[in-house]
C-alpha cells in the first residue's frame, strides 16, 4: 500500500472508529450534530482548494522563469508549459485539478525527476505528522498541567511562575526557541542531533512501509533505529511543543480560576465531595469546553508553526517541501500540499466540534 | 454581648432540644480598605425540627452566617472567633477532612441561584449518586441510583427524567433537585439560602409547601435564610433578625411580627405593603445601611432610629430576653443608668 494513504489511515481509522463510537452511544441530537458537521467538511474542503487553485494562478511567477531563469529561450519556455499543461486555459486545469484530488492523484511534480506528488507527499506528510502530533500532545498536556496547578495556587509562587512561563515562550518565536535549543543542547551539551529524522546508518537499515519512522522501525523490530528517530524527534518536538504550551497553559488557568467560583463549584463543596473531585470532575471538566475551541485552533497554527520549526531542524515534512516547491512555483505540488494541510485542518475542526458535542451536553445543532 | 449574655446563652445549649448552637461567632472579609466584619459576635441557637427564619436586608450578614455555619468562608474571608456546636461537636475544633464528612451528609445547603448550582455538564443522577457514594463508599452504584430515583419521585419529579442535564429543567424544578441533593443522606440540618429568590410566586408557594411536608417526614431541622419577610411568615416557626452583623431581634414568628421590639425589625415591617393599606403611605426607613468598615459606635441601628436615646450611640446594648425566649438588642427593653429617657 502507498505511504500516503497508510500514514492517513494509521491516524483515519482509529478516528473514524471513535467517531463512529460516539455516533452509536449518543443521543439522536448528538447524531445529528456529528451527521451535519461531516457533511459540512466536503464543501469545507472544495472551497479551500478552490482557493488555493486560483491564488496561485494569481501569483506572480511561473515554474518556466523561476527555473529557466529571466534570459530564457521563448521556445523553450513554451515547450516547459506545454509539457506541464500550463497552457491550457484556466478552466481546463482547474477540472483537470479538482479530478485528481477526487481520484487522489495528485499528478506528476513539475521540477526535478517529475515524480507523482503523492509519492512526495508520502515521504513529507508522515515527516511532518511524527513532528507535529508529538508536539500538540506535550503543549496539550504541559499546558493542562500547568494551567490546572497554577489555578490552584492562585497568587502564589508556582501561579506566578506558570504565568511568566506562558508569556515568554508564547512571545518568543517558534524558530528562534528552537535556534536556542538547538544551541544549548545540541551543539554545547551536545544530547541531541542538530537535524535530520534519522541517522544515516539507521535509515539504510529501515524498511519503510509508512514513512512513519517509529511506526516503521517498531514493524521490523528495529530497535537502533526506532532509538535514533527518537532521539532525533525529541528537540523539534519539545519546541514546537512547548512554544505552543504557554497559551495553553494561561488558558487552562483563567478559565478552572473562572470555574471554580461558580456556584456549582460552592455547591459541590457543600455536598461534602472531594477537593479533587471539584476541581478535576467540575472546575477542570467545564474549563476544558472554551479551551478545546482554542486547542483546535492552536493545532491547525501548529501545522503553519511546523514550516519555520522543520527549516531549523532541517526536517525533510510538509513544511520544507513547499518552501522548496514555492520557490519553483511548482504549482502541482504546492497546490496538493496545500490541499494536504485543508484536509488535515478540516479534519481537526470535525475532532474539535465533536468533541465539544461529548464534551457538553447543551450544545445542539 | 456582654459576658453574662454569652453565659446565660450557654447554659441553654445543655437544654438538649438545641441541634446547633452558634457562640459569639465572628467572620471578617479582608478588603484594600480594612477588615470588615459581616458577621459580628453573633450567638443563636436552632432547635431540633424548627423552621428559622434569618431575615435582614443584603449586607448584614445573613448568607454568610449561613456559609460560616458550614465552614465553607473563603479568603479573604475568614472567621476570627466564635464557636459552632453541631451534634455535640464544636466544628471549629474539627479537621478539614471531618469537616468534609459532615458537610452534605448531616448539613445539606441549598442555594440562591437554582439555575447556577447544578454541575452544567453532569447528570442528575450523577449528582445524587456521587453524593450518595462520597458518603457511603460501600453504596453501590446501583443501589446510590435507586435510592436517588426514589427521592426524586417523592420530590414530585418523573423518575425518568433523573437522566437529563440541569439545562433541561425549570427553575423550580431544579431547586426540587437541589433539596433532592441536600436530603440524599438524610442531613439533620439543611441551611437554604435564599432559596426561593429565583423563583415565580407560584412556584415559590409550591416550594414552601413541599418544605414543610419534607420537614415533618425527614424530621428536618431548616434555616431559612432570606430577605422575603411574607416567605419568613408564611412558613418558621422562629425569626432571627440581622442589621448590620448582628442579631437585632429573636422570637417566635408571632412575637416578631406581632409584637415587634426592635425599632428596625418595626420599621422593616411597616415598610412591607399590604393590600390592606387603606391608601396612606408605605413607611419609610431613614437612612441607608451602615457601611461595615465603620459600624457606628454603640448600637448600630442608633443612626436610623426613630427613638434613638443619648445611650444608643455609646454603649452597645446586649442581646437580651425581653420576654421568655424573645429577644432584643436594644437599650428601650433594658436598664441602664444612662442619662436618656425613654
Amino acid at each position: 500500500m502507498h505511504p500516503l494513504l497508510l500514514s492517513v489511515l494509521i491516524f483515519g481509522v482509529p478516528a473514524a472508529i471513535a467517531l463512529g463510537w460516539v455516533f452509536l452511544r449518543g443521543g439522536g441530537a448528538l447524531r445529528r450534530y456529528i451527521a451535519t458537521r461531516v457533511a459540512l467538511t466536503l464543501p469545507m474542503v472544495f472551497v479551500l482548494v478552490s482557493v488555493v487553485f486560483l491564488v496561485l494562478r494569481v501569483m506572480p511567477g511561473d515554474v518556466a522563469s523561476a527555473t529557466l531563469g529571466p534570459k530564457a529561450n521563448a521556445e523553450v519556455r513554451q515547450n516547459i508549459e506545454e509539457t506541464l499543461g500550463l497552457d491550457d486555459p484556466l478552466v481546463v486545469q482547474y477540472a483537470r485539478f479538482l479530478g485528481q484530488v477526487a481520484t487522489f492523484d495528485l499528478g506528476d511534480s513539475f521540477v526535478g525527476a517529475r515524480r507523482p506528488v503523492v509519492d512526495e507527499l508520502g515521504e513529507r506528510l508522515p515527516a511532518t505528522l511524527e513532528l507535529v502530533l508529538p508536539a500538540a500532545g506535550v503543549a496539550i498536556a504541559l499546558g493542562l498541567v500547568l494551567g490546572a496547578s497554577a489555578a490552584g495556587h492562585r497568587r502564589r509562587l508556582r501561579d506566578y511562575a506558570v504565568r511568566m512561563f506562558g508569556v515568554v515562550v508564547y512571545s518568543m518565536p517558534v524558530f528562534w526557541l528552537g535556534m536556542l535549543a538547538k544551541g544549548v543542547f545540541s551543539i554545547w551539551l551536545g544530547w541531541t542531533p542538530v537535524a535530520g529524522r534519522i541517522d544515516v546508518l539507521a535509515n539504510a537499515t529501515l524498511e519503510r512501509t509508512t514513512n512513519l519512522l517509529v511506526v516503521d522501525s517498531i514493524l521490523s523490530g528495529n530497535w537502533e533505529a526506532l532509538r535514533s528517530a527518537l532521539h532525533h524527534m525529541v528537540l523539534p518536538v519539545l519546541t514546537l511543543g512547548v512554544s505552543i504550551s504557554g497559551l495553553f497553559a494561561r488558558l487552562v488557568r483563567i478559565n478552572v480560576i473562572e470555574t471554580l467560583q461558580q456556584d456549582y463549584v460552592a455547591a459541590a463543596r457543600a455536598r461534602g465531595l472531594r477537593e479533587r473531585t471539584v476541581v478535576g470532575a467540575y472546575a477542570v471538566r467545564n474549563a476544558m469546553i472554551p479551551v478545546v475551541t482554542v486547542i483546535g485552533l492552536q493545532v491547525a497554527i501548529l501545522l503553519a508553526g511546523t514550516v519555520l520549526t522543520e527549516a531549523v531542524f532541517n526536517w525533510p515534512g510538509m513544511g520544507l517541501y513547499l518552501v522548496e516547491r514555492i520557490k519553483v512555483r511548482d504549482f502541482q505540488a504546492v497546490q496538493s500540499a496545500v490541499a494536504m494541510f485543508a484536509l488535515l485542518v478540516a479534519a481537526i475542526g470535525l475532532a474539535v466540534d465533536v468533541v465539544y458535542g461529548v464534551l457538553d451536553p447543551r450544545v445542539e445543532y | 454581648m456582654t459576658q453574662d449574655a454569652i453565659a446565660a446563652d450557654r447554659s441553654s445549649v445543655a437544654t438538649g432540644d438545641v441541634l446547633y448552637s452558634i457562640r459569639d461567632l465572628s467572620v471578617e472579609y479582608g478588603t484594600r480598605a480594612g477588615e470588615v466584619a459581616a458577621v459580628d459576635r453573633v450567638s443563636l441557637d436552632i432547635r431540633k425540627g424548627e423552621i428559622l427564619g434569618l431575615v435582614g436586608e443584603s449586607g448584614c450578614g445573613k448568607s454568610t452566617l449561613g456559609k460560616a455555619m458550614m465552614r465553607m468562608i473563603s479568603p479573604p474571608g475568614r472567621i476570627t472567633q466564635g464557636e459552632l456546636w453541631f451534634a455535640g461537636e464544636d466544628l471549629m475544633t474539627v479537621s478539614e477532612a471531618q469537616m468534609r464528612e459532615i458537610r452534605g451528609a448531616r448539613l445539606g445547603m441549598v442555594f440562591q441561584d437554582p439555575m447556577t448550582s447544578l454541575n452544567p455538564l453532569s447528570k442528575i443522577v450523577d449528582h445524587l449518586t456521587e453524593t450518595i457514594t462520597t458518603h457511603e463508599p460501600s453504596v453501590s452504584e446501583a443501589a446510590a441510583r435507586d435510592r436517588a430515583e426514589q427521592l426524586i419521585g417523592r420530590l414530585g419529579l418523573r423518575v425518568e427524567r433523573i437522566d437529563d442535564y440541569p439545562h433541561q429543567f425549570s427553575g423550580g424544578m431544579r431547586q426540587r433537585i437541589m433539596i433532592a441533593l441536600a436530603l440524599a443522606l438524610r442531613a439533620d440540618l439543611v441551611i437554604a439560602d435564599e432559596p426561593t429568590t429565583a423563583l415565580d410566586v407560584i412556584v415559590e408557594a409550591q416550594f414552601l409547601d413541599l418544605l414543610r411536608e419534607l420537614r415533618a417526614e425527614f424530621d428536618l431541622t431548616i434555616i431559612m435564610i432570606t430577605h422575603n419577610i411574607g416567605v419568613v411568615a408564611e412558613v418558621a416557626d422562629r425569626v432571627a433578625v440581622m442589621y448590620a452583623g448582628r442579631m437585632a431581634e429573636l422570637g417566635s414568628v408571632d412575637e416578631v411580627f406581632l409584637d415587634t421590639k426592635h425599632p428596625y425589625g418595626q420599621g422593616l415591617l411597616r415598610a412591607v405593603p399590604n393590600i390592606e393599606l387603606d391608601g396612606s403611605d408605605l413607611y419609610q426607613m431613614e437612612g441607608a445601611p451602615p457601611n461595615l468598615l465603620h459600624t457606628p459606635s454603640g448600637c448600630p441601628f442608633h443612626p436610623r432610629c426613630p427613638h434613638v436615646m443619648p445611650i444608643c450611640s455609646e454603649r452597645e446594648p446586649a442581646f437580651a430576653e425581653v420576654t421568655p425566649g424573645h429577644r432584643a438588642s436594644c437599650w428601650l427593653f433594658q436598664e441602664h443608668d444612662g442619662e436618656g429617657e425613654r
